[in-house]
């Protein structure tokens, strides 16, 4: 008979997979390409991004209109952010057995907030509450290549998101490219750590689609699908 | 005072030392804090200091939203701890560090370890509380205005005609009676404060009395802290926060 097993991770009957990396880096389309496979696959599938939350991201960008953040603020409104992602739409279906995938998690947080000057530690102790995800895809990209795909498509490079509030640049492409660079640094440095599987993204999309679903087909062996579960009682 | 936090220094804080003195008043709704800082504001302005108070809930940032989000009773323990902690934080580095680097006297209605206990009590871990509130700066002063429920409840109905649904803890499920589930309620979190006033050194005042009886407590821990006034330090030090630039591009 067949049965839903906890996930040896976090203990909960679901499965998690987390997809992180610069801006650019490819994920968001991969997370979508994979989610909408396994949902073909038969599996109960939940999708979800960050700063999908409605609690805090009228604040949030209010906050970042006004450049009223500190890193510390900034850092905390995110994890609240984050909390109510995490409480609403995470927890649920990995307690109801989804498989939960995740266009970025507490790891982004961990990158940025560092990247800002907060403390690691005390940072990690206030995602202490999310679970650790049973894969962590990390997108590796070089930044350059990430500048040329935001010029490409045109889309306008914020504030935050080019570390302007850190002073490392008066000039908005250059700071990207310095504060881009420290977040890589320090994906690279928690990628080891935190046991990340490492996606090297200078490849077609057909390709790395491929190398992911042959990541995530061993986990999903014996897991049930939607099917599996109506009839098996 | 000196500049010491309970663990992680906010990032952008330089100084060694803030010349102005930081005193927190804690308590329960109904203990008396709102009638003793405003007695303790009146006396420290006559002796001649400039005072500036806070509290929770008071930050631009998201006081809003912590209102919004207590209308509808939809938020997680864990969003609900961390929304308090950005008005906190909030606070800390727009009106708090500043109010203190000018020499001002800063009277806190609240602290972090109203919210900390409140975090614990909703099933937050101490050891996650207290580092996440790692970053506030230690105050000179912590009073704490101790009250029987009894009397926290006598106020509570004189002053609003009822109880409030917080301040009742009714978000927890302890009871579905208003009544039962604000002592059951004030008990844990006043179990809660006792752990917390150990550990920070919390000075404890009779709050069971009239205002005057009180204030005369609160005045005589606050006084020596102003002590001669040669000790009145005026150590003058730069704040350069790391943020209001103006954006260009």
């Amino acid at each position: 008979m067949q049965s839903e097993t906890p996930s040896p991770t976090h203990g909960f009957p679901g499965r998690l997979f987390v997809f992180e990396g610069l801006d650019g880096s490819g994920k968001s389309t991969q997370a979508a390409l994979l989610g909408k496979w396994l949902q073909s696959q038969g599996y109960r599938v939940f999708f979800t991004e960050w700063n999908s939350s409605e609690l805090t991201s009228a604040t949030i960008r209010r906050g970042k209109k006004k450049n009223l953040l500190t890193p510390t603020t900034f850092s905390l409104l995110h994890a609240t952010d984050f909390a109510d992602r995490f409480e609403r739409k995470i927890l649920p279906p990995l307690r109801a057995g989804y498989v939960v995938v995740c266009d970025r998690y507490a790891y982004t947080a961990f990158v940025r907030d560092a990247a800002r000057g907060c403390d690691p530690a005390w940072v990690r102790n206030i995602y202490s509450f999310a679970p650790r995800p049973d894969r962590v895809f990390y997108f590796r990209v070089p930044v350059a290549v990430t500048l040329k795909r935001k010029i490409a498509s045109r889309l306008k490079i914020n504030y935050y998101e080019a570390g302007m509030d850190l002073g490392l640049s008066d000039d908005l492409h250059d700071s990207y490219e310095r504060f881009q660079g420290r977040l890589k640094q320090e994906y690279d440095r928690i990628s080891r750590s935190d046991a990340f599987t490492v996606i090297d993204s200078g490849r077609s999309v057909e390709t790395i689609q491929a190398e992911l679903r042959g990541h995530v087909r061993p986990i999903l062996e014996n897991f049930p699908t939607a099917e599996g579960l109506m009839h098996d009682s | 005072m000196t500049v010491r936090t309970y663990g992680t220094l906010l990032p952008g804080l330089t100084e060694e030392s803030l010349s102005g003195k930081l005193i927190v008043i804690e308590g329960a709704d109904g203990s008396g804090r709102t009638t003793e800082v405003a007695l303790l504001r009146e006396w420290l302005e006559v002796e001649g200091h400039a005072v500036v108070d806070t509290g929770l809930r008071r930050s631009t940032l998201v006081a809003e939203e912590i209102d919004r989000a207590k209308q509808g009773h939809t938020l997680g323990a864990t969003t609900m701890a961390l929304l308090y902690a950005v008005d906190f934080a909030d606070q800390l580095e727009n009106k708090i560090v500043p109010a203190l680097a000018a020499g001002s006297t800063v009277l806190a209605d609240r602290y972090i370890y109203t919210l900390m206990a409140r975090a614990v009590v909703r099933g937050a871990s101490r050891e996650w509380a207290r580092r996440l509130y790692g970053f506030a700066l230690r105050p000179d002063l912590v009073i704490f205005l101790e009250a029987r429920p009894e009397i926290l409840l006598h106020r509570a109905i004189s002053k609003y005609g009822s109880l409030d649904y917080w301040e009742s803890g009714m978000d927890l499920s302890l009871s579905r009676d208003l009544f039962e589930s604000f002592f059951a309620y004030q008990d844990r979190l006043s179990k809660e404060f006792a752990w917390v006033g150990a550990e920070y050194g919390f000075h404890l005042v009779d709050a069971n009395r009239r205002p005057e009886q009180v204030h005369d407590d609160v005045r005589a821990l606050v006084a020596p802290l102003y002590g001669s006034p040669a000790a009145r330090g005026v150590r003058r030090s730069a704040l350069t926060p790391p943020r209001t630039r103006a954006a260009s591009g």
